[in-house]
């Protein structure tokens, strides 16, 4: 016999197989997801949920996707989040301080609660990469979130109204596009193809008979 | 964490070999064995999983049993149904679909100054692109170039990618990089700026870029910000159910569905770009699938009906290593790039059955050899798998080495309990891509006049197998070319009167040959939902 486990979705109770992820469980009880579903993985965001396990006075949260039930869960969906997402020209940014203060100054509101940490679903230090956007360090915040999922939990704790996802994304983004070295063979490679050095190359191969461009691959050497 | 005894009697096993099984560099298959062994394993050469189709513009040709009943199904409207003469949106460029290639094609027809209207069924975002862990290949290394890199694809693709295409995605690989980089993409660099770069299966130099192990993630949030960032419009949650054409025969449109008030919407644009991605959610053959929940082909139906041909619509790639266990996870992409960090494949009793880095359509077929005619599988729930044996992987590159090349893999195991640094884990092909879709010229447009297609719905970039890390770079580089491409075109069209004669034509020539699948198309979405007597 299949283990049950009671859950309250949306306060109503089903009986599940307790092996059940909660997004499972939804659908085991009959519902057809359009919102909250996505990759259905744990990479897209989309079935952030809240959960309260009867009698525990600690609200949690997780993607749906991901998490097993368990007995006695009182589950609520979050399939969106109003975020504030600021809208910028990449190239007209400068990766200082200011562009935090001008795009996301609520973040200089942070009082240090630290609700969005203990709510992330991917158990990331947000207050932490937050703190360091405050700072204008952008590499630091982008390490700290990259496995941000921007699910938006955090947002949903937050006594200051900060959207961190967004805010993060765009840590990111500065550090990708300004932060990061340079990438020294990849500039010769693009100026390279422009100038149309492997055109011949690739002809010439293109151009060959099926049977020897079948040896060329087989015998191709492997970089080791 | 193992609790079931056989698997742990097994573990033991790998466990006891991994310092011999360490050193081993295992032979490559010679192409005759590889030919045999697909032909004996791989899903696409069971033939009783095919059908033929009945009519339309790949009449005669084979494809999954699952996906001819959704291209033969019955449509959701017809052609009465809606009022075309009253549009709710007048765009320059329609794009369906909101993934990789879609963002990349807004991002370029906003550039080249064409209005854009954005729609997708579930958010922007929600897409294979964003699942995409491994990479993204591109030729930039001294030691490489784009000839070799078509070498590598043609060759895996078994010499039948179309190769204009070919050579522009390799052609074009380098700046697809460059332009990610631009937009703020975080590739893996060395403290001088050098790329990290790794093999995939069949790749012969390491060119593959990536994001930690959130490679398409990082893209797609990228992607995603830089199209909210522009005049782009956006209308999320809103399906095509049918494409639209003019007096003409040109495609000028749209139906949309709103997925949550059922309201039926007219777009009218003077090109439109599909972009609707893949067809894993259709569970071909059963298997489990690595995709998002919206990958049911939708493209694939709307672009046939309009008359658009197919190319290798038999030809689908099931990832070698999908997770087998615990069954939570059942099917979820593994990525590659844990092989290419240094993982591999063993058997119950412990032996290294194969190189690790085969193709992939070679690596799932000697995968479920060994679980089947060969007997050396690990029962699990869900049938029978092999260990990936991921602790090699620090012994290789040192502790630390999990955390920082793959952390959602340590993080999606860990969920489960399974510490993938110290124990082995599952795997079982999944159904991961699909390598057949519509058939495009180099400037991306379909069999229809203004109807272009980008990224997985378009079939022959690829040939019959897709090398990791060129689907990610398909996105990029044929997503920005069909934006350019529908822009420019949309500069010198003026639409006709709307009309959805087409769908009256395929009904007929449906009814002719007497099909009733009993499927309407597109599907939209799949059915999980367990229903106990429902009220009709």
């Amino acid at each position: 016999m299949e283990q049950m486990a009671t859950v309250y979705l949306f306060g109503k109770k089903y009986e599940v197989p307790s092996s059940l992820t909660i997004m499972e469980a939804m659908e085991y009880s009959g519902y057809q997801l359009v919102r909250g579903c996505g990759c259905r993985n744990g990479f897209c965001g989309a079935c952030a949920t809240i959960y309260r396990i009867a009698g525990d006075r600690d609200l949690k949260a997780c993607l749906a996707c991901s998490t097993k039930v368990e007995n006695n869960m009182y589950v609520a969906a979050l399939p969106f989040f109003p975020l504030v997402k600021e809208v910028y020209d990449l190239e007209k940014l400068t990766p200082s301080e200011t562009v935090m203060m001008q795009l996301y100054p609520e973040i200089y509101s942070c009082v240090g609660c630290n609700a969005c940490t203990k709510a992330c679903t991917q158990g990331l230090d947000v207050m932490q990469y937050i703190a360091c956007a405050q700072r204008g360090e952008f590499d630091k915040c982008a390490e700290l979130s990259f496995d941000c999922v921007m699910c938006g939990v955090c947002s949903s704790r937050c006594p200051a109204g900060i959207s961190h996802p967004q805010v993060a994304m765009l840590a990111r983004r500065l550090n990708g596009r300004y932060l990061a070295p340079d990438c020294a063979h990849l500039r010769t490679r693009v100026q390279e193809v422009r100038d149309g050095k492997f055109e011949a190359l690739i002809e010439d191969l293109m151009d060959r008979p099926l049977a020897e461009i079948q040896e060329l691959y087989n015998n191709r050497d492997i970089e080791k | 964490m193992y609790s079931d005894p056989i698997m742990q009697q097994s573990i033991r096993k790998v466990e006891a070999a991994r310092a011999r099984n360490i050193r081993l560099d295992p032979r490559r298959m010679s192409a005759e064995e590889k030919d045999r062994l697909l032909k004996a394993f791989h899903p696409d050469y069971r033939e009783d999983q095919f059908a033929l189709l009945d009519f339309g513009p790949n009449r005669g040709e084979k494809v999954p049993l699952e996906l001819r009943a959704l291209l033969e199904g019955t449509p959701r409207l017809t052609g009465s149904r809606v009022d075309l003469e009253h549009p709710d949106f007048e765009t320059d460029v329609l794009i369906i679909g909101g993934g990789g290639a879609g963002c990349s094609a807004a991002i370029e027809a906003d550039r080249a100054g064409c209005s854009v209207l954005l729609v997708t069924k579930l958010r922007v975002g929600d897409a294979n692109t964003m699942m995409a862990e491994g990479g993204i290949q591109a030729a930039d290394k001294p030691n490489d170039s784009p000839a070799q890199h078509f070498l590598d694809a043609y060759g895996g693709g078994h010499f039948a990618a179309q190769k204009d295409l070919l050579r522009k995605l390799v052609t074009e690989a380098p700046e697809a990089i460059a332009w990610l980089s631009g937009l703020g993409v975080e590739f893996d660099k060395a403290p001088d700026g050098t790329m990290i770069t790794t093999h995939g299966g069949g790749t012969s130099r390491k060119r593959m870029h990536a994001a930690k192990d959130y490679s398409g993630a990082e893209i797609m949030r990228t992607l995603r910000d830089e199209v909210f960032n522009r005049p782009i419009r956006v209308v999320d949650f809103t399906a095509a159910v049918e494409l639209v054409k003019d007096d003409r025969g040109c495609c000028a449109g749209a139906v949309l569905v709103n997925m949550e008030t059922k309201e039926l919407l007219v777009a009218k644009a003077k090109t439109v770009i599909l972009a609707t991605g893949g067809a894993g959610r259709l569970h071909y053959q059963g298997f489990p699938t690595s995709n998002h929940y919206g990958a049911t082909a939708d493209g694939l139906i709307l672009g046939y009906r309009a008359g658009a041909r197919l190319l290798y619509p038999d030809t689908l790639q099931y990832h070698p290593t999908g997770a087998a266990f615990p069954a939570q996870i059942y099917g979820a992409l593994v990525t590659e790039k844990v092989r290419s960090v240094g993982a591999m494949l063993v058997n119950a009793s412990g032996e290294v059955f194969m190189n690790p880095l085969e193709t992939r359509d070679v690596a799932a077929a000697a995968i479920i050899r060994e679980c089947t005619e060969r007997g050396n599988g690990v029962p699990t729930p869900e049938g029978s798998a092999v260990w990936l044996d991921t602790p090699m992987i620090e012994l290789k590159n040192g502790a630390g080495a999990i955390e920082k090349r793959i952390p959602a893999m340590l993080r999606m195991f860990g969920k489960h309990g399974i510490d993938i640094r110290t124990e082995p884990i599952l795997v079982y092909p999944t159904l991961h891509y699909q390598n057949g879709g519509l058939k495009i010229t180099v400037d991306g447009q379909t069999d229809v006049e203004n109807l272009f297609a980008a990224g997985e719905v378009v079939g022959g970039i690829h040939g019959r197998n897709r090398l990791m890390g060129n689907s990610l770079l398909d996105v990029i580089v044929f997503g920005r070319n069909a934006g350019i491409h529908a822009a420019q075109k949309a500069k010198t069209v003026t639409v006709g009167t709307l009309t959805l004669a087409h769908l009256d034509a395929f009904e007929r020539e449906r009814a002719a040959a007497g099909v009733e699948t009993g499927l309407r198309s597109p599907q939209l979405l799949p059915d999980y939902a367990r229903r106990l007597n429902p009220l009709k």
